[in-house]
């Protein structure tokens, strides 16, 4: 007979937990990927399809950054302000000439921002695996119960929570937070109000970049692998958070990740899980369901409460 | 509104249309089967079916969906499946004691089939998702495609699917070539053939558009309020346009299988969606002919013109920097991103080739096919 860290017979628990753990952590980083999005769409009503290739760049920058020598506490930073430098380009560049085009127009934009990062990333790295530099500190490994772990799965949780706090605080409390709020509102009246629109925007596409940037920091440790297509499913799972906790609510994409992180972990360890419970005698393969289970989730929360968890009911008027 | 027009442009189009045909037969016959062309020319047929279809949805009806790459899978696992000679099911279906599906049936039947399939799909998961406005629809269409993908690729269905492995052995367009007793081919086929399967869809679909239906359609692209004020039933219309678009890029997919020889769930990512919707949109939003073109256009540059640029130069003792595998795509996306931000329309905004006025100049223009 086997027996667990406590020394007692394993419990279906044993095994769930270190799913559950990871479940928590990459949610954390999706949830800093996805108040990016929600953000973006609260005031421009844009999918901004290539902000997942924002946080697949800031892997690389730090890939290339790493490799030519500078120290790695000098590294970190660099990387996040290249990274809101990117995203504010991103921006100026692609989505401000088109202002006053259709909605469309803009979507079709962001796509093709997406595509443009991915084909200049793939030149650059050749196409091939970069490997992440490992982060002292974050990459060492935990033991937690019956879970063994890097330590970057117990931060990823404090550290969003912390952030989320310090970016509700902004938002709330200071000028440019209360700007955004107003321009989240009502564009255009923000606008006639006197309120730079540029500006607001610009901020909050760095905001953006910036929790993506540390987002891509905290995964690419877990996973440390970047290729030009790393980006594209935290992406999309991170929208689909922020859909599911209602587009446009910080706390809710906040949530949301979590929720779908740690879902999907579970459903990929749901092989291992039924077995041990003694419910299946066999593996069923249901680990290929684990992103799809994300996007089933995103159709059924749009089919039966299109708002989100947390959404305010929009009305579109004729 | 036939009746105020003059015939002229429509025997323009379809005597431009009959010698492009006819070049392409002409072509090859006479250069070698292995030129560079007819690769382009294949997949941009196949491009063309598809990206009319997505244009029906996106560029006539004003549904923005991003599920295409989620069809063409269903269309060439359906058209595989189907079509797999029998003596070659226990090598694919190696790991799965040769398959369930033990019959074929004839190719065009068996494209008929992923077409359909792809549009009960479309039905099902119209009957949710048609319901959301723009960028949600996209959103969720783009997920319908993600979950499609991996339910083909899952083991419990390898007997049909074949998992994750890859579906091969079927027939391809090379087998369209028509061969003597030793095995020597006589008239070659492998362009003429997709560019007729193509041809046919896309005419299907213009007829479409032409009709009572697609007038609706585009009623409700510009207005939906309006249109619903003057009777459209909504539901059914946009229904309608979903499945139909769906069903042609179950044919296109079809196709794509033919083209590729072998057929693997993971190539159908959104990326590949994504690459179409850029032909659209180069080719024009709500232009049929647009999006024939701009397939030709971007499979030519992407697989051929711009090959170059992928190799080292020299100009005389001039190295030229920057030249080396990848560039032609970073020059290809900046070119499409130009498109997209400084020419909205794209090549032909929302017109036709029967709708240009044919003078001498315009008559040289590469044509529709």
């Amino acid at each position: 007979m086997q027996y667990n860290w406590k020394g007692c017979v394993p419990t279906v628990w044993d095994t769930v937990f270190p799913y559950l753990l990871s479940g928590i952590s990459v949610g954390g980083q999706y949830a800093l990927i996805a108040i990016g999005y929600t953000m973006v769409y609260g005031i421009l009503r844009l999918i901004n399809f290539a902000h997942g290739d924002v946080f697949m760049v800031a892997g690389i920058v730090m890939v290339y950054i790493a490799a030519s020598g500078l120290p790695l506490w000098l590294c970190i930073p660099l990387v996040l302000l290249i990274t809101v430098g990117i995203g504010f380009l991103i921006e100026r560049v692609a989505y401000k000439p088109l202002r006053s085009a259709p909605r469309m127009s803009v979507m079709i934009s962001a796509i093709g921002v997406s595509y443009t990062l991915q084909n200049l990333v793939l030149y650059i790295t050749g196409g091939l695996n970069k490997q992440y530099p490992t982060i002292p500190w974050i990459s060492e490994t935990v033991v937690i119960g019956p879970a063994k772990t890097k330590l970057v799965t117990v931060v990823t949780p404090f550290l969003v929570i912390l952030l989320v706090f310090a970016l509700v605080t902004l938002i709330n409390k200071t000028k440019i937070g209360m700007a955004m709020r107003a321009v989240s509102k009502d564009f255009e009246t923000s606008q006639l109000m006197g309120i730079k629109i540029n500006n607001v925007i610009s901020a909050t596409f760095i905001i953006g970049s910036f929790l993506a940037g540390v987002g891509s920091v905290l995964y690419f440790t877990n996973y440390p692998t970047v290729i030009q297509t790393s980006g594209a499913m935290p992406g999309l799972k991170a929208f689909v958070a922020a859909v599911f906790g209602g587009i446009g609510s910080i706390p809710g994409a906040v949530i949301g990740a979590f929720i779908i992180g740690v879902m999907e972990n579970i459903i990929k360890g749901l092989d291992v899980i039924l077995f041990k419970a003694g419910i299946t005698s066999g593996p069923l393969g249901l680990a290929t369901f684990s992103d799809a289970f994300t996007f089933a989730l995103l159709i059924i929360i749009l089919v039966v409460k299109p708002t989100g968890l947390f959404g305010e009911k929009v009305t579109d008027k004729v | 509104m036939k009746t105020t027009k003059s015939k002229a442009p429509m025997i323009v189009t379809i005597v431009v249309i009959a010698a492009i045909y006819a070049a392409v037969f002409i072509a090859e016959q006479i250069l070698p089967p292995t030129s560079m062309l007819f690769t382009v020319l294949k997949k941009g047929a196949t491009y063309a079916l598809v990206a009319v279809s997505m244009n029906l949805l996106n560029g006539f009806t004003g549904i923005f969906s991003l599920g295409q790459a989620g069809f063409m899978l269903i269309g060439a696992y359906v058209y595989g499946i189907f079509t797999i000679p029998l003596e070659a099911r226990p090598q694919v279906y190696q790991y799965f004691d040769g398959g369930l599906v033990q019959f074929t049936v004839p190719l065009v039947i068996a494209m008929i089939f992923s077409g359909l399939a792809a549009a009960f799909f479309a039905f099902l998961i119209g009957l949710p998702v048609l319901r959301l406005k723009s960028d949600y629809l996209a959103i969720a269409t783009l997920g319908f495609a993600e979950i499609i993908r991996a339910i083909f690729q899952w083991n419990g269905l390898g007997p049909v699917t074949n998992g994750s492995n890859m579906l091969r052995s079927f027939p391809t367009f090379n087998d369209f070539n028509i061969t003597d007793g030793q095995g020597n081919v006589t008239v070659y086929l492998s362009t003429l053939v997709p560019f007729i399967m193509s041809g046919v869809c896309i005419l299907l679909i213009v007829l479409l558009i032409h009709s009572s239906y697609g007038r609706a359609l585009k009623a409700i692209r510009d207005d939906e309020v309006a249109a619903e004020a003057m009777g459209i039933n909504l539901a059914h219309h946009k229904r309608l346009a979903f499945c139909v678009s769906s069903f042609f890029a179950g044919v296109g997919g079809a196709m794509l299988a033919m083209y590729q020889t072998t057929v693997q769930a993971k190539s159908f990512t959104s990326a590949m969606t994504y690459e179409i919707l850029l032909i659209v949109v180069i080719g024009g939003i709500g232009s049929v002919t647009g999006s024939v073109l701009s397939s030709f256009l971007f499979v030519a540059c992407s697989e051929w013109w711009l090959r170059f640029l992928d190799e080292k130069q020299m100009i005389g003792d001039f190295e030229v920097p920057l030249l080396r595998n990848g560039f032609r795509l970073v020059v290809f996306s900046l070119i499409i991103m130009i498109v997209v931000l400084f020419f909205r329309r794209g090549i032909m905004g929302d017109r036709e080739l029967w709708d240009l006025k044919f003078s001498g100049k315009e008559r040289k223009r590469r044509a529709k096919e």
